[in-house]
């Protein structure tokens, strides 16, 4: 690479000296705007250094004359956002259930908490939508095993069911043929007489037979009706709702291992207020009872 | 940059070629532009028909766009009231009588086409009347050019103005004129903004320092466009920058009447001495008065051209002449080509207004008008929207009932509160009810202006027998009020295989 500057015949500039296989570059000014525009960022970096955070040192780094900071803004602005839930938290403490779900505005505050929470919460067994499976109960309809009402929801939610702790919601169904309470024979009995119970075509003898048999073994906590008993959280078994299934199948299974769902108490985990935004919005979801 | 020098041969044609740096170095010698730099036009006061009609375009113009913010115009408490008012805090727009909400844009998108029909309709009939009166930039220019001669003289006395070396009186005369343009550049911008706040209430933040951010860039903005198209730019946002001049070439024809030098009656032109006979020569006596008369700085004689805005000052400065030389006036004016072809033959002229292009463009109007007046007219006092629930589609109740969930939004669009009946039509014995609410009536009160969102279930019974999907409709009434919305009711039932 020979250093040597010429001046090029055909533009009469003078070329760099640089020679690379031949090719030469002519030594062209940059262009005016160009250096300009780079000299103002020049400009701007120094600017940039005084006002801002910019270098860093051995123990910690220029804060710069402006003093700011991402991390600050960021505490403040989750400070104000504190103070600003804290206005409707506030409210749904104060406020009574029925209050919450009568009040428009309060009602959307805690229709908005209620869903956010319940997607965080609720959703993975009950649905986002809240129309349950089997064995989770459908939160939509009119159906409910432990009561529909605001506070009976609230008591629920706050207790959990079967969670073994004091207070929670608890009832076991008899698993009355693994445990051998009752005949095979019994239990296909019983499930004809549950069929007949809900309005459904059912073998006749079989009622017959099982009705003393339902009397003795079930009707302490469904009823003599059927119709089931929220205080034990018997399901009504009359209705066209089922938590296990409709089918013979189902329901035989069901008498068969008595099962019985767990929910968590929810109490120490959510807020109070939470809890009560929860149920309004769950009860109004429902149709409110 | 880089380059392949070949040194090894004499380079022959090194002499003859111009090498692009010296092209660049050649225009920055002359006066250091990549284009053609501007010829400064300065247009003569004429005096004459069209430019006493310019006047009073000029002064209705700029009337109706300051004076139209301040126009107050009774609403009810809490609402403006200012007459003409786009309300972007409150997403509303008021003229007059006239309130708009966001999605009734399509009304301005009406007007909108209404008036390019009508610039279409005008172009094709008279050329571009528009660009000559009554656009902005030629409403501005003329303004700008008014405080110009106040300062400088008439085009002879600011053309030596210019020419003359830097003196106290060119200083004060340009300074007076710049501070005057700024001034009238702020006031434009400043009228601008009163169109979107309540101006009483303007007029006093916009100094205390407490009017929105959006006023002052706006103002800005708009004294800055003001003063450098209607100052510095002027003829050449017209040639330049809009794009009307290019499509006028489809928009006029042979018929539509445009600012013409009648050729075969000024040729042959040339200077007339007083007495001289005007046998065998035509009446144009070139004094160039139509030249210097121009806004746009072109000579009318070469033909219609692009930068042409159809003024008709230089037919005013003609005629001027044309009365002074005692022949008759007219030798510039607004006529047809067809019309000058034809008496350029001998032939009696004929002007067809209507023809077939202006028949469209008049019916074309006719409809959109049509349309948008009727959207006006008819525009409902109330609206009903309608989300169904996704999720759960419906639930079935301990009953075998089935329930669907709905969003409605109600907007009341009437000044004062209404309470509006529900009801939900198309399914047979279905029931609507609010959740939290007892009873099946459903009514609503809706504050003011304002939207407001409801849920509400629709339960049909077991026996229903219903389709899977049932069309079925909301409709809300107050009073002779009434507005409908159309959806579905989810039953739940199979569809079949």
């Amino acid at each position: 690479m020979a250093d040597q500057r010429e001046t090029d015949h055909a533009t009469g500039v003078e070329t760099t000296g640089h020679s690379w296989d031949g090719i030469k570059e002519l030594d062209n000014p940059l262009p005016r705007w160009w250096l300009w525009v780079w000299y103002g960022t020049i400009a701007f970096a120094i600017v940039y250094w005084i006002l801002m955070p910019a270098w860093p040192g051995l123990h910690g780094y220029t804060k710069g004359l402006l003093h700011k900071s991402d991390r600050a803004e960021v505490t403040k602005e989750l400070k104000a956002l504190d103070i600003k839930r804290g206005e409707g938290a506030a409210q749904l403490r104060t406020a009574s259930l029925e209050q919450i779900e009568k009040d428009p505005k309060l009602n959307a505050y805690a229709q908005q908490v209620g869903q956010s929470v319940f997607g965080d919460n609720c959703a993975t067994c009950h649905g986002i939508g809240g129309t349950g499976g089997k064995g989770y109960p459908n939160l939509r309809d009119d159906v409910w095993l432990w009561g529909g009402k605001l506070e009976d929801i609230q008591y629920t939610i706050t207790h959990g069911v079967r969670t073994g702790v004091e207070g929670a919601r608890m009832s076991q169904m008899p698993a009355f043929g693994r445990d051998e309470l009752l005949k095979p024979d019994q239990i296909d009995d019983l499930t004809e007489y549950v069929v007949h119970l809900s309005k459904r075509p059912a073998d006749a003898a079989a009622v017959a037979r099982a009705q003393p048999l339902f009397e003795a073994q079930c009707s302490a906590c469904h009823g003599l009706d059927g119709k089931g008993n929220q205080q034990v959280g018997a399901p009504n078994l009359t209705d066209s709702d089922w938590l296990y299934g409709a089918d013979r199948a189902s329901i035989r299974g069901q008498i068969f291992a008595g099962n019985g769902g767990v929910m968590p108490t929810w109490g120490g985990r959510l807020s109070p207020e939470t809890i009560k935004a929860l149920a309004v919005y769950v009860h109004s979801n429902a149709g409110g009872q | 940059m880089v380059r392949v020098i070949d040194n090894t041969r004499p380079r022959s044609d090194a002499r003859t070629a111009v090498s692009a740096a010296a092209r660049a170095k050649g225009k920055g010698e002359a006066n250091g532009h990549l284009y053609k730099p501007r010829q400064p036009i300065y247009p003569k006061l004429v005096h004459g028909k069209w430019r006493a009609i310019k006047w009073a375009l000029l002064i209705a113009a700029l009337a109706v766009y300051y004076v139209t913010p301040w126009i107050r115009w009774h609403r009810p408490e809490g609402f403006p009231q200012q007459a003409a008012l786009v309300d972007f805090t409150g997403r509303r727009f008021y003229f007059f009588d006239i309130q708009l909400w966001p999605q009734e844009v399509y009304i301005f998108t009406g007007l909108l086409v209404m008036a390019a029909l009508a610039l279409f309709l005008v172009t094709a009939l008279f050329g571009r009347l528009w660009c000559g009166y009554a656009c902005p930039q030629t409403v501005w220019t003329d303004l700008y050019i008014v405080v110009e001669r106040l300062f400088e003289g008439d085009r002879n006395a600011r053309m030596r103005l210019d020419a003359a070396p830097l003196s106290f009186n060119k200083i004060w005369r340009k300074t007076g004129k710049h501070l005057v343009w700024l001034g009238i550049a702020f006031g434009t911008g400043g009228a601008w903004i009163f169109y979107f706040h309540d101006a009483p209430t303007l007029i006093r933040t916009f100094w205390t320092g407490d009017a929105p951010m959006t006023a002052y860039v706006s103002c800005l903005l708009l004294t800055c466009t003001t003063y450098i198209f209607a100052g510095w730019m002027r003829e050449q946002v017209c040639t330049y920058m809009c794009p009307w001049p290019r499509i006028q070439g489809a928009m006029l024809d042979d018929h539509s009447l445009q600012v013409t030098y009648l050729a075969y009656r000024g040729e042959t032109r040339g200077p007339h001495k007083k007495g001289q006979s005007w046998e065998g020569r035509g009446d144009c006596i070139d004094c160039n008065q139509c030249v210097v008369a121009c806004p746009m700085g072109i000579d009318i004689r070469d033909g219609s051209q692009l930068e042409c805005i159809n003024c008709g000052l230089c037919v005013d400065a003609c005629d001027e002449m044309m009365v002074k030389v005692g022949r008759p006036t007219g030798l510039i004016a607004y006529d047809s080509e067809e019309a000058v072809c034809a008496r350029t033959k001998g032939e009696k002229a004929v002007y067809k207004p209507i023809r077939s292009r202006t028949i469209y463009y008049a019916l074309a109007m006719s409809v959109v008008g049509g349309l948008t007046l009727w959207s006006l007219i008819d525009r409902p006092k109330a609206d009903l929207g309608v989300i169904r629930d996704r999720n759960p589609i419906f639930v079935r109740m301990h009953d075998g009932a089935v329930r669907d969930g709905y969003t409605l939004k109600i907007a009341n669009r009437t000044y004062v509160q209404q309470r509006y009946d529900v009801s939900f039509e198309g399914v047979q014995g279905a029931r609507l009810s609010q959740p939290g609410a007892a009873g099946e009536h459903v009514s609503i009160v809706v504050p003011p202006d304002q939207v407001v969102p409801v849920r509400v279930f629709v339960t049909a019974p077991k026996d229903a027998e219903l389709e899977p999907s049932v069309p079925a409709r909301f409709v809300i009434r107050a009073g002779d009020i009434r507005a409908e919305a159309k959806t579905v009711f989810l039953s739940g039932a199979a569809n079949p295989q």
